[in-house]
């Protein structure tokens, strides 16, 4: 039984470890350990493309998260009080976001956003003197974001609402009993209590936005995230840079993996 | 301020996001396959089911998808089975955590990167060439529906394991011991104890595993290479490719259909087994 459970890990790990092998080749081929260097590494910051790319995944992935985290904790929060079949709707869509395949999630967001800009553009340009300068509307940054935090602020609710669910009444009861508004018990008791959920949220919705290509190839229009560069690099041939940005990737997310289960984990644990 | 007006606010914000990013590409998306293709790409509004008379001319990738999607979760379940078990049941706690820490992890690191590993592992220079040294030749592994199975099992057995290993954390190891002390033979303890005991952590985790899988991309279009492809590298093609918005639109609803259907009469089927399970504990 340990035999096979080491087998398992191998199977799990030997992929990773290929890659992060292969990464460290000084050759030009992206399969071939030709001794060791550091200098895809090099090549790999100093890509002005690869840059770019980490820039918006980022960005994308700071600005999903924090909307997520908050609009999230507000509606874990707001459900608490609401029943009936109004919470069971709410519930239903919450499921349906995060268990619906990404792909759907990508092509309906393209296909429905395109038709409403396609609405817009022409609309608000009818107010402008020039047509030509009117802002428009286009697939890119916002849109990705929109999509990435509607997926995340699902994830959220999920966790928030986890810890939530375990906090005592009697808390905010006491609380109010002593004569607390509610918003000073919200900010005093229950917040501080499930800030560790909050946290924990924000991290997974960071990484998974990070990591996403899927929504991101529908949705990001014509800017490129790393997923997205890897990907296309995938296509073209895979380089020992491409070997190197993916440890990268993966050592990043490991990181923030870490943290977030030492916050949910340091949270977890009964205070008195 | 009233109680009810303040719940109403709060969930306002997230419920509006939810009804715009998720509600509203849905109903386009089911008012879509109704629809007629433009003759430059795109959408005209339409009502036929000529969208969906016109499936079967994806049936492969259906095909490929209905095949490989469950044979894909069952392998997923008997490797991650065993491996849940004996975190769950032989390891101390001491390890425990760590160990079941180390599953989630690739879970969590990007899907894409630890899929095009298999590039080299399954490619002439991985497996193949391992196998040539002991005089098996000609092994072709890459780009085969073997590559794409090895590519799914590898991508979601961490997500099998995880529900299976707490419902297996949940049972009362002094039921086994009871059992054992009753005179039991091992396999007859796992066969009316265990098992039974660890179906919601299959349910769950076959589930999951089988929705993701659906709906996969990614890995057929690295370890498929353009021959064994799914429904989701269809729609890549319909909606990026031939911008058939309307066809894709149908494609992309069979899909949701078919997981829908699935997912409703596995459910069934589970409720079913719960409920033989406490008749039986009346008894």
């Amino acid at each position: 039984m340990r035999l096979y459970a080491f087998c398992v890990y191998v199977f799990l790990y030997t992929p990773i470890a290929i890659i992060a092998l292969f990464s460290f080749s000084a050759g030009r081929s992206a399969s071939q350990l030709e001794g060791f260097s550091v200098k895809w590494y090099g090549r790999a910051v100093n890509n002005p493309f690869v840059m770019d790319a980490l820039g918006n995944s980022i960005f994308v992935a700071f600005v999903s998260a924090t909307l997520a985290s908050i609009l999230g904790t507000l509606m874990a929060v707001g459900l608490q009080g609401i029943r009936g079949p109004v919470r069971a709707f709410f519930d239903a869509l919450i499921y349906i976001a995060v268990m619906i395949p990404g792909i759907v999630i990508g092509i309906a967001t393209l296909i429905a956003l395109v038709t409403v800009f396609d609405v817009v553009n022409p609309w608000v340009a009818s107010f402008w003197a020039d047509a030509a300068a009117a802002p428009k509307l286009s697939m890119g940054m916002g849109s990705l974001i929109a999509a990435h935090t509607m997926f995340t602020l699902a994830l959220v609710v999920i966790i928030v609402r986890a810890r939530l669910s375990s906090l005592e009444a009697a808390l905010s009861e006491a609380s109010a009993d002593l004569y607390a508004t509610p918003f000073g018990t919200f900010r005093q008791i229950t917040l501080p209590l499930i800030a560790p959920a909050i946290l924990a949220g924000f991290l997974l919705s960071f990484t998974f936005s990070f990591d996403d290509f899927i929504i991101a190839f529908f949705v990001a229009g014509s800017e490129t995230t790393l997923p997205i560069y890897i990907f296309s690099s995938i296509r073209r041939g895979i380089t020992p840079e491409v070997n190197a940005i993916g440890t990268m990737v993966m050592v990043a997310s490991l990181i923030l993996l870490i943290i977030a289960q030492l916050i949910l984990r340091g949270g977890a644990k009964p205070k008195r | 301020m009233t109680q009810r007006l303040r719940n109403w606010l709060l969930v306002a914000p997230a419920a509006a996001w939810l009804i715009v990013m998720l509600v509203l590409p849905l109903s386009v998306v089911f008012v879509f396959s109704f629809g007629e293709r433009a003759p430059s790409g795109g959408y005209v509004p339409a009502f036929t089911f000529e969208q969906y008379a016109n499936l079967p001319a994806r049936f492969t990738a259906f095909k490929n998808t209905l095949i490989l999607a469950p044979l894909g979760t069952i392998m997923a379940l008997l490797i991650a089975y065993p491996l849940a078990y004996q975190l769950a049941v032989r390891t101390s706690q001491r390890w425990k955590t760590l160990l079941l820490v180390l599953v989630i992890v690739p879970f969590w690191t990007s899907i894409l990167i630890r899929s095009y590993a298999w590039i080299f592992l399954l490619g002439g220079g991985g497996i193949p060439a391992l196998l040539a040294s002991l005089g098996i030749e000609d092994v072709r592994l890459i780009y085969t529906p073997f590559a794409v199975l090895v590519g799914i099992v590898y991508g979601y057995l961490p997500l099998m394991v995880f529900p299976i290993y707490v419902s297996l954390e949940r049972l009362d190891k002094r039921l086994l011991e009871a059992s054992a002390d009753l005179g039991a033979h091992p396999a007859t303890t796992f066969l009316t104890v265990t098992l039974p005991m660890s179906i919601s952590g299959i349910a769950t985790g076959c589930m999951l595993v089988f929705i993701l899988l659906m709906g996969e991309f990614l890995i057929p279009a690295l370890l498929g290479g353009g021959k064994v492809f799914f429904v989701g590298n269809a729609l890549v093609d319909l909606f990026l490719q031939s911008r058939n918005w309307a066809f894709g639109s149908a494609v992309a609803m069979m899909l949701i259909i078919i997981m829908l259907v699935t997912v409703t009469l596995y459910m069934r089927l589970i409720s079913r087994l719960n409920v033989q399970r406490d008749d039986a504990q009346l008894m």
